[in-house]
């Protein structure tokens, strides 16, 4: 029952978001500063976790196929299939879960108790429109970059560990990266991407827009974002590959 | 004139507000003070619609404020300014940019006359060269002192104060209260102040509302405070033996002067 009440405020809150805002250029420096603190401040961390799954997933494959008869140019094939369809989508939002989601549901629950919030709807502003709203349209801008970025990485890294580890050249790596590309799937890296931001961002907004208590509970809405967050994240992967593949 | 009817608050079975009517004046401070519990703070937010009451009337110049739709309550919250408890200044901005924020949010004004504003109204808090500290580099009492400016900025018709010397020392607390009752006459506001700070009461409570368990106890103003058989409130207001020293000296003046 809970459940469905806490849908339904959910729902609430993104119809709420659908209004005239009081003054655009306001909306848009808040954008522009989620837009920063979302994409910008998360390039690092996005860019360390990609070199290294990329790096990993060319040695791994490398090291299976030497066995066999399959030219080893499919190691690049392969890694570059594995970061568009799902490491880069999905290992960067469940990063981004963490990251974002938490500093997100920590920052309106501490404006919600320090009456920060408070504060906006006295002066007559719409505080879901102007706090939420923003934080969502950044990060469906956003994310999807820093999943191509991630993307990129990927591959490049796996390049450079293939290379490193003697196992496959960086012609033959090269080759297996311009195989048989499928327009469908970088599409689908796209959609999952901008699905898994906008579940990201809105339930850690919501998380920390309601928020209540003191600074525990702050604790706990941050702790719910994530993990909701997360978990979201991979049911929303899964049916997408299911109607998508 | 702000004018309660009635109003009432229920949180489940709990009735936290028991029908309370009062008229808070223009040009005046008005004050409503009472235990912690007593209900003051659900009052203030049922005035100010951070809570909608489960019956009863909240009249801006005769303008129902709980019958109001969004678009039309929205236009009343611009002619109302707020002092928080906590100041809920915005930690990210400058001292400037929130006091500027209700001009850059609701206005049209060119910057240059929003600069010249938001300097004239700190230079009436008396806050001068701190325009471009955070919230976090400045002290409590200059903290309250941001809150003042931006509550005043839009140049209010009323203005709401929660508990507006907490976490203040005694003398700074003074200096607030006589700036909260400067700017009242000066901007001719409504001035609603929630409080239980005892030299607030004394010195600046021109009209006096008593909250006793989510009732009104007693109203009056601050002269009569000192005459009053309400236990209750005699028992709030002079709490220790050093005030209750200070009543007796003070009635006995009183007795004197009347003889």
């Amino acid at each position: 029952m809970d459940s469905l009440y806490q849908l339904g405020k959910y729902m609430l809150m993104l119809k709420s978001l659908f209004v005239r805002p009081e003054r655009k250029a306001m909306y848009w420096v808040e954008m522009l500063r989620q837009m920063h603190q979302i994409g910008v401040d998360s390039i690092i961390i996005v860019f360390i976790i990609s070199f290294f799954i990329g790096a990993v997933s060319a040695v791994q494959f490398a090291y299976n196929l030497s066995t066999t008869i399959t030219p080893m140019y499919f190691v690049g094939y392969i890694v570059k299939e594995s970061m568009i369809l799902e490491f880069a989508p999905t290992v960067t939002c469940l990063i981004l879960a963490g990251k974002v989601g938490s500093n997100v549901a920590s920052e309106l629950g501490t404006m919600r108790l320090t009456e920060q919030i408070d504060a906006l709807e006295i002066m007559g502003v719409n505080t879901t429109a102007y706090l939420v709203g923003p934080k969502i349209l950044a990060a469906i801008t956003m994310i999807p970059l820093l999943v191509v970025f991630a993307a990129v990485t990927g591959i490049w890294g796996g390049m450079l560990a293939g290379a490193a580890s003697g196992y496959v050249s960086t012609t033959e790596y090269t080759q297996g990266v311009l195989s048989w590309f499928v327009p469908l799937n970088a599409l689908i890296m796209m959609i999952k991407a901008v699905v898994f931001s906008f579940l990201i961002v809105s339930i850690s907004c919501f998380q920390g827009f309601y928020a209540y208590g003191g600074a525990l509970d702050i604790g706990k809405a941050s702790t719910r974002a994530v993990v909701l967050g997360c978990i979201l994240v991979l049911v929303a992967d899964y049916l997408i590959a299911w109607l998508m593949l | 004139m702000i004018e309660l009817i009635d109003i009432r608050k229920k949180f489940g079975e709990a009735e936290v507000l028991k029908g309370i009517d009062a008229k808070f004046e223009p040009g005046k401070v008005n004050l409503i003070i009472g235990k912690s519990g007593s209900g003051k703070t659900v009052l203030i937010k049922c005035t100010v619609g951070l809570m909608i009451p489960s019956s009863g009337q909240v009249l801006f110049d005769n303008r129902d404020y709980i019958k109001m739709d969004v678009e039309e309550r929205k236009e009343i919250r611009r002619e109302l300014g707020m002092l928080f408890q906590g100041n809920a200044l915005f930690d990210s901005k400058t001292v400037e940019e929130n006091v500027r924020f209700p001009l850059d949010m609701f206005t049209h004004m060119p910057m240059s006359e929003k600069r010249d504003r938001v300097n004239e109204v700190l230079k009436r808090v008396s806050l001068v060269d701190a325009n471009n500290k955070l919230p976090s580099q400045i002290s409590g009492g200059m903290q309250k002192r941001v809150g003042i400016a931006r509550a005043i900025v839009m140049t209010p018709k009323y203005l709401f104060c929660d508990e507006p010397n907490s976490g203040l020392d005694p003398q700074t607390s003074i200096i607030i209260d006589e700036l909260i009752k400067e700017l009242t006459v000066e901007y001719n506001m409504t001035t609603v102040v929630n409080t239980h700070d005892m030299n607030t009461v004394i010195g600046s409570g021109d009209k006096i509302l008593f909250l006793h368990q989510g009732e009104k106890h007693w109203e009056g103003d601050k002269t009569s405070l000192f005459e009053t058989k309400n236990k209750e409130l005699v028992d709030f207001i002079f709490a220790s033996d050093f005030l209750k020293e200070a009543r007796d000296a003070r009635l006995a003046t009183y007795r004197k002067m009347n003889n």
